[in-house]
């Protein structure tokens, strides 16, 4: 065995790269609660308190602090960066210094032009000039291929979000790999992969022996990463902060060699517990270093930073990077997968203070050990940043190594990517079914020529005869608008690194999105349940709808309205599925626009369920502002009809509720057994009870997800 | 034929009137007339706006959510008055109880009359299905009350000594009205009273607030509190102090 193993158990992970299976042969599963926990060092809050003072010069300064203009990043561009090397147990950063955002043309040179011009910055007119004439980006790609009608979908905004100009991103790569393996066996394993393809040349199998090859380039750079910071981690990892460390940079590879729109961690905190438990059982480090380690980690999470346009932050609400890790879920065994490094990790919500990045996301499961739900709920309501998903729904499709990219789209580590999708605004799409194709803002023909309709009163069975047809014709452009980004990004701006930690067969998830479903469901219950009035513009288009009488709306669990939802997610999906999709890739969908949805609904016009040109749709499969009037349960109920099988890629609702409004605190209910038999006099000068919420007072909002 | 009943509206996701998450079904109908209601659509029984739904429905909605509600949840009627329809509300508890769920009632107590005893009959059976009753003491002076409310309180202290007879768990809730229900004094002597029962579980003190009074324009009727402050969470904790020493006798 090697000497970095020594103390581990289990055979299998020895023999081929498996990390599921070392995990599941070495993990110590902790049903205690927090009270081990330690507070900061004095070390973490003097790099905390560094860390502030650069956010504020980088506020005051508009936004950045400071950009490459020359160096283009890749895995080995700079030498080392630190903010206090001696205070510093794992380090790294994406330039030579903190707060110094990279140059990454290879998605796209004028969308690299751009977030630097707008941020007063000039890309260096040489690195603009080859990216121009010699070296082709994704971006170039892409329009080199689409048709007029793509260009068309996009211009007019019926799909939107599509990574065309910037890089992909959702792809996980695993990590974990590194730390317990070292580059050198992966390098070896990656070698022998490329060694044993198939020797007929088809074109896929030249494609997999050339992306095998640019694989092992990447991780010969990664151990050069490792080497720029004094560290060989060509071998295994041997105690708890090499591990960390040696994850790290294999991450920190990842994020300079791509600025994707969503570069997830993983689900690291169960596997970095097994070196926790040994180093402290070995008596290497005690639990106050080790949460140093872990906070000094998380806080170069927090700094994770890509140039990005206005227009791109806008869109997000923020400056985000969704450097998401997983933690926590039940084993397919039913073990609990909550260690003490999952209460680790969170608690740096509270040794540094609240942050939405990284996201950090709780696999929920009713089956969680009780005193880590109670943990959570305590730290969600001191921090409100904690996202939480449904592992007892995912875990059977995606068994219990598999970690959230982005918000919601789950796929199992090292053995599944995704090709991220954007999505289709079906909202926009009744629209052109009503009008024949015609854009409703624009008054373009966007979509097929069909015949509109031309009746005063909508007839439920005629639109949505008509809607089929226009979703079907939708579905085609988006998918082979989809087909057409991912082939360029493969050949032009390939993620080596992280699917260098990958199995040699991946599976791809061919990601789709949906934005405006609860306006659509709205609209085709008002044509059914109530009489909706269409009017029209001096050439016949139909630009407003006047709605009459009262219609089921979705979001009160009412199965008229929440039926309509759910079949049109089946439908579309199953148009989607009709359609080729690049390399294998297998259709799933999202329902999932958290902030974007003001964007989609300002470039709608208005639609027949009374919603007003230009109004904000929903987020992600909510129902529509103020319409769901039964309750929260009631509210929920309609979204969970919404059918998982369809939208494996994620459903998420945004839900956000005073404390006041979860139930009464103990300040205003007292329980009289208790209280007459302990409370003395003095007591009742002070009745609060000292839980968070009676104290704050503030509005908790719990922010579900982002997109 | 099933019995219906006049419902005002459902609330899914009842978190405050009783213990856990809860389904609160409000009742249509009330004979109080308090001024600081902050449900005066719910005061008119044959209000048109009424759905009518059975007992069935109303459990079988439950049911489809019951997740939600299955720790430590239940169902909560409200109102209204609820017991203005008794033979309802005995239908619908007893089915609750048939199926398992925990049954709480939020009650005036307005309707109870000793001297009545066909009508104590039904509060009898109505009881033998109901886990938990919240009965909200408007004011310990009868007086006030009926200023206040539009009936003298008689019989809602001789409903809450009946039930406290029975031993029949419940939560006794009062609302903080500045100028009407803040009274030291009155506060004190609401505490001795609640001292006599033997059944009180818990006690809400719960802050007036002015969310209703849009209801009233839009009913046309006068909102007689019309700019009366609602009351802050702190002064509503320090008169429930108060009742607390009177509970105590201290």
């Amino acid at each position: 065995m090697q000497k970095e193993w020594q103390g581990f158990k289990g055979s299998i992970w020895q023999k081929e790269i498996n990390v599921r299976d070392f995990i599941q042969a070495n993990y110590t599963p902790y049903d205690g609660n927090e009270d081990f926990l330690t507070e900061a060092t004095e070390r973490t809050k003097e790099l905390w308190a560094q860390v502030m003072d650069l956010s504020k010069k980088e506020r005051e300064a508009g936004g950045v602090l400071d950009m490459d203009t020359k160096v283009i990043s890749t895995i080995t561009s700079h030498g080392p960066g630190y903010l206090d090397k001696d205070k510093e147990t794992i380090v790294g950063f994406q330039t030579d210094k903190p707060f110094k955002r990279s140059l990454q043309p290879y998605g796209g040179i004028r969308m690299a032009q751009k977030a630097c011009k707008d941020n007063g910055y000039e890309v260096d007119k040489e690195v603009v000039e080859f990216f121009t004439t010699h070296r082709k980006t994704h971006n170039a790609g892409v329009f080199d291929a689409y048709t007029p009608e793509m260009r068309a979908c996009r211009s007019s905004h019926i799909i939107t979000g599509l990574p065309d100009a910037y890089g992909r991103g959702r792809i996980i790569g695993d990590y974990r790999r590194v730390a317990l393996y070292g580059v050198d066996r992966l390098i070896e394993d990656k070698q022998y992969q490329h060694d044993s393809t198939r020797t007929i040349m088809y074109s896929d199998v030249i494609r997999h022996r050339e992306e095998l090859a640019e694989q092992v380039r990447a991780l010969k750079e990664l151990k050069e990463l490792g080497n720029i910071y004094g560290f060989d981690i060509g071998r295994p990892a041997q105690n708890v902060q090499e591990a960390i460390q040696w994850l790290y940079f294999a991450y920190l590879g990842a994020i300079k060699q791509q600025n994707g729109a969503a570069m997830s961690l993983g689900r690291t905190s169960t596997f970095i517990d097994i070196y926790a438990e040994r180093d402290l059982a070995n008596g290497t480090f005690t639990e106050e270093q080790i949460q140093e380690m872990v906070d000094h980690f998380i806080m170069k999470l927090r700094l994770v930073k890509f140039a990005r346009t206005p227009e791109y932050n806008a869109l997000f609400t923020g400056d985000p990077t969704w450097v998401t890790e997983s933690i926590g879920g039940v084993g397919i065994d039913g073990r609990s997968m909550v260690t003490k490094m999952s209460f680790r990790y969170l608690h740096t919500l509270h040794n540094l203070g609240a942050a939405p990045e990284p996201n950090l996301t709780v696999l929920w499961s009713e089956r969680l050990p009780e005193a880590f739900k109670r943990f959570c709920a305590k730290v969600s309501i001191a921090s409100s940043s904690i996202q939480y998903e449904n592992d007892d729904m995912m875990r059977v499709t995606h068994g219990d190594d598999y970690a959230i990219a982005c918000c919601v789209s789950s796929m199992r580590v090292g053995k599944e990517m995704q090709f991220f999708g954007a999505r289709a605004n079906l909202a926009k799409c009744l629209l052109y079914a009503i009008n024949g194709g015609i854009d409703e803002i624009s008054k373009k023909q966007v979509g097929p020529e069909f015949r509109p309709i031309t009746s005063e009163y909508l007839d439920y069975d005629e639109v949505m005869h008509k809607y089929s047809a226009m979703m079907k014709w939708l579905a085609c452009v988006y998918v082979n608008t989809l087909n057409v980004i991912h082939y360029m990004h493969d050949k032009y701006c390939y993620e080596s690194l992280q699917m260098a930690l990958h199995d040699r067969h991946v599976t791809r998830w061919f990601a789709t999105g949906i934005a405006g479903l609860s306006v659509v469901a709205d609209s085709l219950s008002a044509i059914k349940y109530a009489k909706v009035r269409v009017i029209r513009d001096e050439n016949g288009i139909a630009t407003d709808y006047e709605v009459e009488g009262d219609f089921p709306k979705y979001g009160n669990d009412d199965d008229r309205v929440d039926e309509i939802a759910a079949n049109i997610v089946h439908e579309f999906m199953s148009y989607v599925k009709g359609n080729h999709r690049y390399r294998g890739g297998i259709a799933t969908t999202s329902i999932l626009t958290i902030t974007s949805n003001v964007v989609y609904g300002k470039n709608t016009g208005a639609t027949p369920d009374g919603r007003k040109a230009g109004e904000a749709f929903a987020p992600g499969a909510n129902p529509m502002h103020r319409r769901d009037t039964h309750g929260a349960v009631a509210s929920l109920a309609s979204v969970s009809k919404l059918p998982f099988s369809d939208a494996q890629d994620g459903i998420s609702n945004t839900f956000s509720i005073i404390p006041d409004a979860l139930g009464k605190t103990m300040t205003v209910v007292s329980e009289l057994d208790v209280e007459l038999e302990s409370l003395k006099p003095e007591d009742l000068a002070n009745t609060s009870c000292g839980c968070a919420s009676c104290d704050a007072m503030g509005n908790l909002q719990e922010g579900l997800d982002r997109e | 034929m099933s019995m219906t009943g006049k419902v005002h509206s459902i609330e899914s996701f009842g978190t405050v009137d009783g213990p856990g998450v809860r389904m609160i079904v409000f009742l249509m109908g009330c004979p109080m007339r308090c001024l600081y209601c902050h449900n005066p659509d719910t005061w008119d029984i044959n209000n048109s706006t009424a759905l009518l739904m059975t007992s069935e429905e109303i459990i079988s909605q439950f049911n489809r959510n019951k997740d939600f509600y299955s720790n430590n949840g239940g169902i909560t009627v409200s109102g209204g008055e609820p017991m203005m329809q008794i033979d309802f509300l005995i239908d619908l508890f007893k089915k609750c109880k048939a199926e398992g769920i925990h049954t709480c009632l939020d009650t005036s107590g307005i309707m109870y009359n000793p001297q009545n005893t066909e009508f104590c009959q039904k509060i009898d059976e109505m009881l033998e299905y109901t886990d938990l009753i919240m009965l909200d003491i408007k004011h310990i002076d009868t007086d006030i009350h009926k200023e206040l409310c539009g009936h003298k309180n008689d019989n809602i202290l001789a409903f809450a000594r009946y039930l406290s007879d029975k031993n029949k768990p419940i939560w006794i809730r009062h609302v903080i009205v500045p100028n009407w229900t803040d009274n030291q004094e009155e506060l004190y002597s609401l505490g001795r009273f609640i001292a006599t029962l033997k059944n009180v579980k818990a006690l809400e003190v719960l802050p007036y607030h002015t969310m209703g009074e849009n209801k009233y324009k839009e009913l046309n009727i006068e909102y007689k509190l019309a700019g009366v402050p609602a009351l802050t969470k702190e002064q509503a904790q320090q008169a429930k102090k108060i009742i607390l020493c009177g509970i105590k006798g201290i």
